[in-house]
C-alpha cells in the first residue's frame, strides 16, 4: 500500500500553495516599496521617523496599545472609517514602508489612529495635542468621558517643584491634581509615546489610494449632541 | 525500556487467542504512552485554570477598566494577549498534543518508543509558554496576534513541538500495515504542518528585512493557519475517531472523509487575508481569501453530513456516554463556527464585523466551544485507560458539560451579537461620534459576558478537581465506563 507517500505529497503540497500565496507573494509584491517623490515640491512620502518618535513606537508595542486601537484606514465602500475623521483616505501598503513594525491591529474598542498626529476637533483645539495625550493617558476617563480605556499613570512620575515647574506638567482641576508643591510630569516612555502618536499622519496623498476625501468633521461634541 | 515493551509482536504465543493478544497489544500502547500524555493534559488542565481567571479579569476590565489598574503588568493591552496565548498555548496545544499522541499510537498499533522524549519536549513547551507570558505581561511582546511571544520563547516552543512532531510522524511510519483511518490524516497533518507554520511565520516577522505590512500579513496568515492546521485538524481527527469508536459503528463515508478532509486544508489555507479586508493591500488578496472561504462551504457540508449521518441511529448516545455528548457539542460548534466565519467575512457583512468582538466570538467557537469540547470528550475516554480507574462522579461530568456547554454558549451568543452592534455603531457616526458612544452601545452585553465567566470557571474548576482525583488514581474501580445514564437493554454498548 503506497498510501503514506500520497499523504505526505498532500500536507507538503497544501501547505505550501498557502505559504506562496498569502506569505511569499505579498513578500514580492509589496515587500520593496519606495517612497514617492512630488516632482513640483521635493516632497518625499513617507519619510522615516526619528529616534524619540520610534522609542515611543516601542511604547506603543511593549504597553500593547494594539490590542484595541488599529492603524489603517478603510475605503469608504468598506466602512466608516473616513466618515469618522480618521482619515481623508484609505492607507496603502506604500504608508508603512518604515514602519517596523507597521501596527495594523485586528481590534477596535478605541479609535483608529492612523493619522492621529494630524487630526482636529473643530470645537476643541486643544483635542490631541500633546498637552491633552498627557492627560487622556494619565486619566482617560477625564478627558473622555465613558472610556474604557487603562489609565497609565505608572509613565508619569509624581514630583516635588525645584524651582520653575515642567512645561510638561499635567493640569488637572479635579482629584488628579497633585498636592501644592508638586506636579505630575510625563516620565520618559510617556514623552516618547506622545511624540510618536503626534507624528501619525497617512494623509499625504498617494495614487495608487485614490483622491484625498474632504469630510466635514464629525467627531466632535456638536454630533455628540445631535444624538439625543 | 525493557526490549519486550518495544516488541509487542514477540509476546504472540500460539496458545493465546486473537482477543487475548489484542488486549496485550494495548495495554502495552497505552503504558508506552500513559506518562507523556498524562504529563501534557495535566499541564495543558493547569493552564485552561489560569486562563479562565485572567479571561475573567480581562472580561471585568473592559466594564470596570479602573479594576486592578495600578500596575503595567495588569492592563488590558498586555494582559489580553497574555490570555489568549496561555489558552492556546498552554491549554489548547498541548491537550491536542496528548490526544494526537494516544490516538495515533492506538491507530498505528504502535508502542511508542523512547516516551522521555515527548515528555522532555512537553517541559519545554511549558517552560517556554512561561517565559513567554512573563515576557508578554512585562511588554516584552510583538504586535501581532497569537505571535506575541519574544523570540526566547518561540524558540522554545518550536524545538518542543518539533520533537512532538517527528515522533508523531515516525509513530506513523512504523504503524502496523492496514488501512490508514482518517483521524490519522488530520492527525499527521497536525504533527506535520505546526513546526512549518510557526517557524516560518515567526522567523518572517521577526525578520529585519522583511518591509512594512508585510509581516503583518505573514501574521494572518500563520493566525488563520494555526486554526485550521492545528485546531480543526486535530479537533476533527479525535471527533471522526472517538464517535465511531464509542458507538461501534464504522464512520458513514469514507470517500465523504477524504474529500471533507483535502478540500478543508486546502481551502482554509487560503483564507488568511480575510482578516485584512478593506486593509492596505492589494485587494486581490483579500479576494482569494473571502472566495476561499466560500469554498469551505464544501468541507463543513461534507464533514457536517459524515459525522451526523454516523451518529444517526444512535443519537441516543449522547444522553450515555460524555465523551459522544462532548463531541457533538464539538461538532455542531465547528459547523456553526464555519458557517458564522464565512457569512461574517463576506464584503457586505464585513464593516459590520471586521475590528469588533464579533471576531472573538468567532475565535472562541472553534477554539473553545469546537476544539476545547472535543478535548474534553477526549479525555473523558483516554483518561481512564491510562490510570487505570474511571471516573468518579457522573454528576461532576454532568455539571461539568453543563457548564461549560452554556458558558460557552451564551458567551460566543453575547460577543457575536455585541460585534454586529460595535460594528453598526462605528459605521453611523452621526449617531455615536466618540469611542466612548460605541463603547456604551456594548457595554451590556460586555457586563453579562462577565457573568457569564463564572459560568465556566465553576466548570472548569470542577474538571480541574475530577481529573487530579483521575491523576492520583482515587476514581471508581475500573471496569464499567462512568455514564450519564446507563444504557438500557436492547441499546448499542459503547
Amino acid at each position: 500500500m503506497k498510501q503514506p507517500f500520497s499523504i505526505f505529497n498532500g500536507i507538503l503540497a497544501v501547505f505550501a500553495l498557502s505559504f506562496a500565496v498569502l506569505a511569499m507573494a505579498p513578500a514580492l509584491q509589496i515587500g520593496s516599496l519606495q517612497p514617492v517623490v512630488d516632482e513640483d515640491t521635493g516632497d518625499i512620502y513617507p519619510v522615516d521617523i526619528s529616534g524619540v518618535q520610534a522609542q515611543g513606537r516601542a511604547v506603543y508595542v511593549s504597553q500593547g496599545c494594539v490590542t484595541c486601537h488599529t492603524e489603517q484606514v478603510r475605503d469608504p465602500s468598506e466602512g466608516a472609517d473616513i466618515a469618522r475623521g480618521w482619515g481623508v483616505r484609505r492607507t496603502v501598503a506604500r504608508d508603512y514602508i518604515y514602519e517596523k513594525p507597521a501596527l495594523l491591529g485586528y481590534m477596535r474598542f478605541g479609535p483608529d489612529l492612523a493619522n492621529i498626529g494630524s487630526r482636529k476637533d473643530k470645537d476643541d483645539p486643544d483635542k490631541y495635542t500633546a498637552a491633552w495625550h498627557y492627560k487622556h493617558l494619565y486619566d482617560p476617563r477625564e478627558t473622555s468621558p465613558g472610556s474604557i480605556m487603562p489609565s497609565y499613570k505608572f509613565l508619569f512620575e509624581t514630583q516635588k517643584i525645584a524651582g520653575q515647574e515642567d512645561a510638561d506638567a499635567l493640569k488637572f482641576a479635579n482629584d488628579d491634581a497633585p498636592p501644592a508643591g508638586y506636579q505630575i510630569v510625563p516620565g520618559p516612555e510617556a514623552r516618547a509615546l506622545v511624540a510618536y502618536l503626534t507624528t501619525l499622519d497617512h494623509s499625504h496623498p498617494l495614487k495608487e489610494a485614490g483622491p484625498n476625501i474632504e469630510v466635514k468633521t464629525t467627531g466632535t461634541a456638536a454630533a455628540g449632541g445631535a444624538k439625543k | 525500556m525493557p526490549e519486550a515493551l518495544s516488541k509487542p509482536a514477540q509476546l504472540e504465543a500460539p496458545e493465546m487467542s486473537a482477543a487475548e493478544i489484542e488486549w496485550i497489544d494495548r495495554s502495552l500502547i497505552d503504558a508506552s504512552v500513559r506518562t507523556p500524555v498524562m504529563f501534557f493534559f495535566t499541564t495543558a488542565q493547569t493552564w485552561l485554570l489560569t486562563a479562565t481567571l485572567v479571561g475573567f479579569v480581562c472580561s471585568i476590565k473592559l466594564h470596570w477598566p479602573t479594576f486592578l489598574g495600578d500596575w503595567s503588568f495588569l492592563t488590558y493591552g498586555r494582559l489580553w494577549p497574555a490570555y489568549t496565548n496561555m489558552l492556546v498555548y498552554g491549554w489548547g496545544l498541548p491537550a491536542g498534543i496528548g490526544t494526537a499522541i494516544w490516538i495515533t499510537a492506538r491507530l498505528c498499533r504502535v508502542v511508542l518508543r523512547a516516551p522521555w522524549i515527548p515528555i522532555i519536549s512537553g517541559i519545554f513547551w511549558n517552560i517556554g509558554v512561561t517565559v513567554g507570558v512573563i515576557a508578554v505581561l512585562a511588554g516584552n511582546m510583538r504586535p501581532y496576534e497569537l505571535l506575541e511571544f519574544p523570540r526566547q520563547a518561540s524558540v522554545l516552543l518550536f524545538i518542543a513541538y518539533s520533537l512532538i512532531g517527528v515522533w508523531g510522524v515516525l509513530m506513523f511510519q512504523n504503524r502496523r500495515p492496514g488501512h490508514v483511518y482518517i483521524s490519522l490524516w488530520y492527525l499527521v497533518g497536525a504533527f506535520f504542518w505546526f513546526p512549518w507554520l510557526y517557524a516560518s511565520a515567526n522567523l518572517m516577522v521577526g525578520s529585519r528585512h522583511l518591509q512594512g505590512v508585510v509581516p503583518d500579513a505573514v501574521a494572518a496568515w500563520y493566525a488563520q493557519g494555526l486554526l485550521g492546521y492545528f485546531f480543526a485538524s486535530v479537533g476533527l481527527g479525535t471527533i471522526y475517531y472517538l464517535i465511531p469508536k464509542v458507538i461501534g459503528k464504522p464512520i458513514h463515508s469514507y470517500n465523504l472523509s477524504l474529500l471533507g478532509f483535502w478540500s478543508f486544508e486546502l481551502f482554509w489555507g487560503l483564507t488568511g487575508m480575510v482578516r485584512y479586508t478593506g486593509g492596505p493591500f492589494p485587494v486581490w488578496y483579500s479576494s482569494l481569501s473571502i472566495a476561499a472561504l466560500i469554498l469551505l462551504l464544501i468541507p463543513v457540508g461534507t464533514v457536517g453530513v459524515n459525522i451526523l449521518m454516523t451518529m444517526k441511529d444512535d443519537s441516543h448516545m449522547v444522553y450515555h456516554s460524555p465523551t459522544v455528548r462532548f463531541c457533538m457539542y464539538g461538532t455542531v460548534a465547528w459547523l456553526v463556527g464555519m458557517l458564522i466565519t464565512i457569512f461574517g467575512s463576506v464584503r457586505e457583512m464585513d464593516p459590520y464585523t471586521h475590528f469588533t468582538n464579533f471576531s472573538v466570538g468567532a475565535f472562541y467557537l472553534l477554539v473553545y466551544a469546537f476544539f476545547t469540547m472535543a478535548m474534553f470528550g477526549a479525555m473523558y475516554y483516554i483518561v481512564p485507560r491510562l490510570v487505570g480507574c474511571e471516573w468518579l462522579s457522573a454528576t461532576f461530568i454532568r455539571l461539568h458539560f453543563w457548564g461549560a456547554a452554556y458558558g460557552m454558549g451564551f458567551m460566543i451568543l453575547l460577543l457575536i451579537i455585541a460585534g454586529f452592534v460595535q460594528g453598526g455603531s462605528w459605521n453611523d457616526p452621526a449617531s455615536y461620534p466618540h469611542a466612548a458612544n460605541v463603547v456604551e452601545q456594548i457595554m451590556p452585553y460586555l457586563i453579562f459576558c462577565s457573568v457569564v465567566w463564572l459560568l465556566l470557571i465553576v466548570a472548569h474548576f470542577l474538571y480541574f478537581v475530577h481529573f487530579l482525583a483521575m491523576v492520583l488514581r482515587l476514581g471508581q474501580p475500573s471496569g464499567e465506563p462512568t455514564l450519564f445514564a446507563p444504557i438500557e437493554e436492547g441499546e448499542q454498548q459503547p
